[in-house]
């Protein structure tokens, strides 16, 4: 191996370059454009959650003096099945899409769009809504998973049947697909094993829970195009899903990213984007259309309840023998679960001959599932990572211990398949037995516990350009919306290559006509794909600046070398060395003016594994957990900006926390949910939290110039089962079921006498 | 349809008229008529904290505000932080600190805690805590966001001992 | 939101001759932060909303070392920036101060926590524990009603059409006494209780227990006394055995249900838990004030 690099912007932490619109207000978000003659637009949506529509009538509502255009899906194409990528890769098909836009014939969710008007002001927009006449015959909805997959249950669709099942079932089901992945044989790996253990666990559904609700505001100009600026993780994915659903041209229709106010895989869908274009078509004026909290909640894609078990075996010397796995997922209203990447990602920080794990993608009558920071992995490896404590229990090993005697190390397979090149797993789980935090001494009522995770890490497809300016500073334009930081580090990238201060660099996020293709922002690869094709275009740069440096010296390019921001020539004759900003002052005369590009599809995305350390507090009185104390070790690659890589980490881990002990989409018997809003759906407020301690641990990725992993997505991995753990440590009590709400503990403690 | 009604108010210090219906809250006039869309909103239900003004110098989520009783009284939005170029303290930090991932929910911190500097210039890291727990942020885990404020109050102790 | 009008009058009078004329479609608002919730999830339709915040007799916040009385629309956050009653009412100001957020304090009022007869409102076990009385202001007269009996059920109050709560009297307890308010919340904060219990109690110079107020919100239709629990009290030294025997008479009081922020049997199992912790903090409160 080679030195490791020095770098001299990467790793430093500078403002960001859009820090001061945010601290001043300025920033623009998606409900923050108001354009001359706008209306306001409102979604009628289902009040059932499992009904076909008879008759909708809009008259009415077009009766209202300020309402301008009311839409059902009367007014939009009917389109066939045709199968897609969606936001972060996993399948989509457009028809689903486009019904869950605007239902047509049957809701499938209570907050179902069926209906949408626009109006002068969002008080007409609302008494519009209430004057549609909707006629609908209700049947019964299916909410549970495991009910779902009776053969009695009601059918949502009764053209689906199960994908993955050889032969293909003669009846439809609930049952969109099955997976099935398998190694090495589990039967005499448990006959093997000297300990075996089988369990069963439940998650519910949750929500991303961004804070800035969906918005959009369309504008159609008389040559049919339709501008729309919305909030969303993947501006060209908005632009070719509403020509989907919409079966419009891509050229009809142009997207301009807004700031984004979160997303967390939320946002790589659409919702309300399709609507406001179609509105602005009709009323022939500019359409706002903004979610409200309790939209968001009823009818934006939240993560699946599921129901996992897990039977595990290891020997004596805490060797995994064998592990057989059932995830059942709950996909919502539409098939495309993530159980794939959840049955993928559970067991793969481990090194196993014999594994089998089936998974079952279900559909109920909910709010069709979207990603969510390492889609389906949170709660596979709560099972996984919280059975694997009870190994370790068992055995009497230290659970630590026990996850290095069995870690993936570089050259592993891993279990769904590929051989991990350079991978950090040890490190981080060497690095937690290491921390002060894992001897810190307990109070009562406390209890510490670990747990591991791992993401992928996506690639796919990016663009980005770097343009210099006739200062010498450099422009670097992306497509990926900058949801956490991104802009900052592309920026530090492209000054670690041109060798200027990363204050010459300004990072942008152009709309869909200004950059080539990109794919969403998401799946932790804008840093890692994106930030390569930065570095691309930068090198493309930084070859021009040399070629004209050659000329403005006459000599061969080849003598022309490129280091901390200036031309050197090599040739040995005493010639000072070029600035940046001398080659461009002189460009005009040596081939005009210097920008680069590049267009790639990003392979080789480094895996990334963590390992998180958690101490939590008991009330034994009331069943109430606190969490006191929390590390988080994560082998990063390369810490482009270190302060927002740590802010990654502690977000996830927040995110994690508010999983595992309250958030919980709670729904009645007829599939009306119960806790729509900020109040009842409880996300972590500040004093919940400790501080998080994050530890960067950092094996570079061999794939990308700067050793560039992704790590948002691992960070929400290891929390369920870390706070478990640390309980039953606290209190000799296993949870099997997060939320491990104060009721549902104190009934464990209770069972315990 | 009712007339409108006329309020006259103070905004970050300048008197400002504007037209409103009575169900129009604060939140939809200072975004949609007077275009000062640094205050978010973010549930509608004073849950989140995200359109956090002063009213009065006390802190009140815009969202449960009518415009109307807007009338003769004082209101501070994130745009009335900073004076003129200089950033407050709480800005500065903020930024330095990288207390903010996707900024939404960042005016609304800003405001409140400011409000919680200038009642409490020596917060502890629990007084933080709590004051802030009324601006939800899902971003940050709030670590960074409550760092930046115990030392923004150590920075401007510092200025005025 | 719907359509309505909106009256800011500056007199008492004034603000009843406006609700009467209101007819039940007219609604008193003072911090709106429950009110305006209300509106815009459709709960409720109003003609009319009387805005009581330019009135003097609402706004009134005067503690004469015997009686604290507190207008209906004094926010939250004024009450905790008085200097005097954090000494006298500390459970009382515990439970005021646990109302919302920060930026539910500058705007909620007492008034409004009681006017809007949530059973899980949290400063009304705690006035409750005090003694404290509603002074309702009326299109015939003006009238008395101790905070116990004031709501009749969830968002039920005796408040007859064109009445306004004009303030509440809130004794300051004897020497010798302590209050306290303790609720339970899944998180820390921004949460709505999922049982409150305020506490009132009165120690003789030779620490014997003289008076006790226990009341428990959130476990029946209205915020409710127990005075089988308070009878467990009385007499006894507040030590372990009563103030357990008091938790015992709390449980058996609370007629909770299930609802999606509890099950009854914890709710009742709480009942227990804060009657016998905030009984605790009153009875040390009321020997360092003997």
């Amino acid at each position: 191996m080679s030195e490791p690099r020095k770098f001299h912007s990467v790793g430093t932490r500078p403002i960001r370059h859009d820090g001061l619109d945010k601290v001043t207000g300025r920033a623009r978000f998606g409900a923050d454009l108001s354009l001359p003659g706008m209306l306001y637009g409102k979604v009628l949506r289902s009040s059932h959650a499992h009904a076909h529509i008879r008759r909708i009538d809009p008259r009415p509502a077009l009766q209202l003096e300020g309402v301008r255009a009311v839409i059902t899906s009367a007014d939009r194409p009917e389109i066939p099945s045709e199968h897609g990528t969606g936001g972060e890769g996993g399948p989509v098909d457009f028809r689903d899409l486009s019904r869950n836009v605007l239902a047509r014939d049957k809701v499938l969710y209570h907050g179902h769009p069926v209906a949408a008007v626009a109006a002068t002001n969002p008080r007409i927009a609302e008494e519009a809504l209430g004057r549609i006449e909707v006629d609908y015959e209700i049947l019964r909805p299916v909410l549970d998973v495991e009910a779902a997959m009776a053969p009695d249950a009601p059918l949502l669709h009764d053209d689906l049947y199960t994908r993955g099942v050889d032969p293909r079932p003669e009846t439809p089901s609930n049952v969109a697909a099955r997976i099935v992945i398998e190694r090495g044989d589990t039967e005499k790996g448990f006959a093997e094993a000297d300990v075996v253990i089988e369990r069963e666990y439940r998650t519910e559904t949750v929500h991303q829970g961004y804070i800035e609700p969906h918005a959009a505001v369309a504008s159609t100009a008389e040559d049919g195009q339709s501008v729309l600026w919305c909030c969303t993780q993947g501006p060209f994915l908005v632009r070719s899903f509403c020509s989907k659903v919409l079966q419009l041209p891509i050229s009809q229709i142009k997207v301009i990213p807004s700031e984004i106010g979160g997303g967390f895989g939320g946002k790589t869908t659409v919702y309300v984007e399709p609507l406001a274009i179609l509105l602005s078509r009709r009323a022939g004026r500019p359409v706002k259309l903004v979610m409200d909290r309790e939209e968001v909640f009823r009818a934006t894609g939240p993560t699946s309840a599921t129901s996992i078990r897990v039977r595990m075996g290891a020997r004596k010397d805490g060797t995994i023998a064998a592990v057989k796995v059932r995830l059942v997922y709950a996909a919502g209203a539409f098939p495309g679960s993530p159980v794939v990447p959840g049955a993928m990602t559970m067991l793969a920080p481990y090194q196993l001959e014999n594994v089998r794990i089936e998974g079952y993608d279900v559909v109920v009558n909910k709010p069709k599932t979207n990603a969510y920071r390492a889609p389906g992995s949170s709660m596979a490896a709560f099972a996984a990572e919280s059975a694997l404590d009870e190994i370790a229990q068992e055995l009497a090993l230290d659970p630590l211990e026990l996850r290095l005697r069995n870690a993936v190390r570089t050259g592993s397979q891993a279990v769904y398949g590929p051989t991990f090149k350079a991978i950090g797993f040890v490190e981080t789980l060497e690095a937690a037995r290491n921390h002060p935090h894992y001897r810190a001494p307990l109070a009562p009522n406390q209890g510490r516990g670990v747990a591991c995770g791992f993401w992928f890490n996506a690639g796919m497809q990016s663009t980005a350009a770097v343009n210099l300016t006739e200062d010498g500073s450099a422009v670097v334009v992306s497509g990926c919306p900058d949801i956490g930081g991104s802009r900052v580090s592309l920026a530090l990238m492209a000054a670690e290559e041109l060798g200027i201060p990363v204050e010459r660099v300004r990072p942008v996020v152009a709309d869909t006509e200004t950059i080539g293709y990109n794919d969403v922002t998401g799946g932790s690869r804008v840093t890692f794909a994106t930030g390569m094709a930065v570095i691309e275009a930068t090198r493309d740069v930084v070859r021009q600046l040399c070629k004209r440096a050659a000329l403005i010296w006459e000599v061969p390019v080849e003598q022309v070398e490129w280091r901390e921001g200036e031309a050197h020539c090599r040739n040995g004759e005493a010639k000072d060395p070029l600035s940046l900003r001398e080659i461009v002052r002189q460009a005009v005369r040596t081939g005009g003016p210097i920008s680069g590009q590049a267009s790639l599809t990003a392979r080789g995305a480094g895996p990334g594994f963590g390992t998180h350390i958690c101490d939590t507090e008991i009330d034994p009185d009331t069943g109430r957990v606190q969490v006191v104390r929390y590390t988080a070790v994560q082998d990063v690659g390369k810490a482009v900006h270190p302060s927002y890589v740590e802010g990654q980490l502690q977000g996830g881990v927040a995110q994690g926390i508010g999983w595992a002990l309250n958030e919980e989409f709670v729904y009645d018997e007829n599939g009306v949910l119960l806790n729509a809003g900020f109040l009842d759906y409880r996300i972590p407020v500040a004093s919940d939290l400790p501080m998080i301690d994050t530890v960067l641990v950092e094996v570079p990725n061999p794939s990308h110039p700067h050793g560039v992993r992704g790590v948002g997505e691992v960070p929400i991995v290891p929390p369920l089962a870390a706070v478990a753990n640390a309980l039953f440590r606290a209190t000799g009590v296993r949870f099997y079921r997060v939320p491990m709400s104060p009721p549902r503990v104190l009934e464990g403690l209770q069972s315990r006498k | 349809m009712a007339r409108k009604s006329h309020v006259s108010t103070i905004v970050n210090g300048e008197p400002i008229e504007f037209l409103c219906d009575p169900p129009q809250t604060l939140l939809e006039v200072l975004r949609e008529e007077l275009q000062l869309t640094g205050t978010k909103e973010g549930c509608g239900t004073g849950d989140c904290g995200a359109c956090t003004i002063t009213l009065d110098g006390r802190l009140a989520c815009a969202c449960l505000v009518l415009a109307v009783e807007a009338e003769g009284r004082s209101i501070g939005t994130v745009e009335g932080i900073a004076s003129g170029e200089h950033l407050h303290p709480l800005q500065k930090k903020f930024l330095e600190e990288a207390a903010l991932q996707c900024g939404v929910c960042t005016p609304g911190l800003l405001v409140a805690a400011k409000a919680l500097l200038d009642r409490n210039p020596q917060p502890t890291e629990q007084e933080v805590r709590y004051a802030l727990a009324g601006n939800l942020c899902r971003c940050t885990g709030y670590d960074k966001v409550v760092r930046a404020v115990l030392d923004a109050a150590v920075e401007i102790g510092g200025e005025s001992p | 939101m719907k359509s309505f009008r909106y009256e800011a009058p500056r007199t008492v009078e004034e603000a009843v001759a406006l609700l009467a004329k209101g007819n039940g479609d007219a609604r008193v608002l003072a911090g709106g932060t429950d009110l305006i919730v209300q509106m815009r999830t459709g709960v409720r339709h109003l003609r009319l909303i009387v805005d009581v915040k330019r009135i003097p007799e609402t706004l009134r916040l005067e503690f004469d070392g015997t009686v604290l009385r507190l207008g209906a629309a004094v926010p939250c956050a004024a009450i905790r920036e008085h200097r005097e009653l954090r000494r006298i009412f500390p459970g009382f100001l515990e439970a005021a101060e646990l109302i919302g957020s920060e930026q539910i304090q500058g705007r909620a009022s007492v008034g409004g926590n009681v006017c809007n007869a949530s059973p899980a409102a949290d400063t009304v076990p705690a006035l409750i524990a005090l003694g404290a009385e509603c002074v309702i202001a009326g299109p015939e007269r003006t009238r008395s009603v101790p905070v116990e009996a004031f709501a009749t059920g969830p968002g039920e109050t005796v408040l007859q059409t064109g009445e306004l709560l004009v303030e509440l009297r809130i004794p300051a307890p004897p020497t010798g006494s302590g209050d306290a308010y303790l609720r339970f919340t899944p998180r820390t904060e921004m949460d709505i209780a999922v049982v409150g219990a305020g506490v009132c109690v009165t120690l003789d110079g030779e620490g014997r227990c003289t008076a006790a107020r226990v009341a428990l919100g959130a476990v029946a239709p209205t915020a409710i006394r127990v005075p089988a629990a308070e009878e467990a009290l009385v007499g006894t030294d507040l030590g372990t055995e009563a103030l357990e025997l008091a938790a015992e008479e709390a449980r058996a009081a609370a007629r909770p249900i299930d609802d999606l922020r509890a099950p009854a049997w914890y709710r009742r199992h709480l009942a227990g838990v804060l009657t016998r912790r905030s009984l605790a903090i009153a009875r040390d409160r009321a020997m360092r004030r003997a």
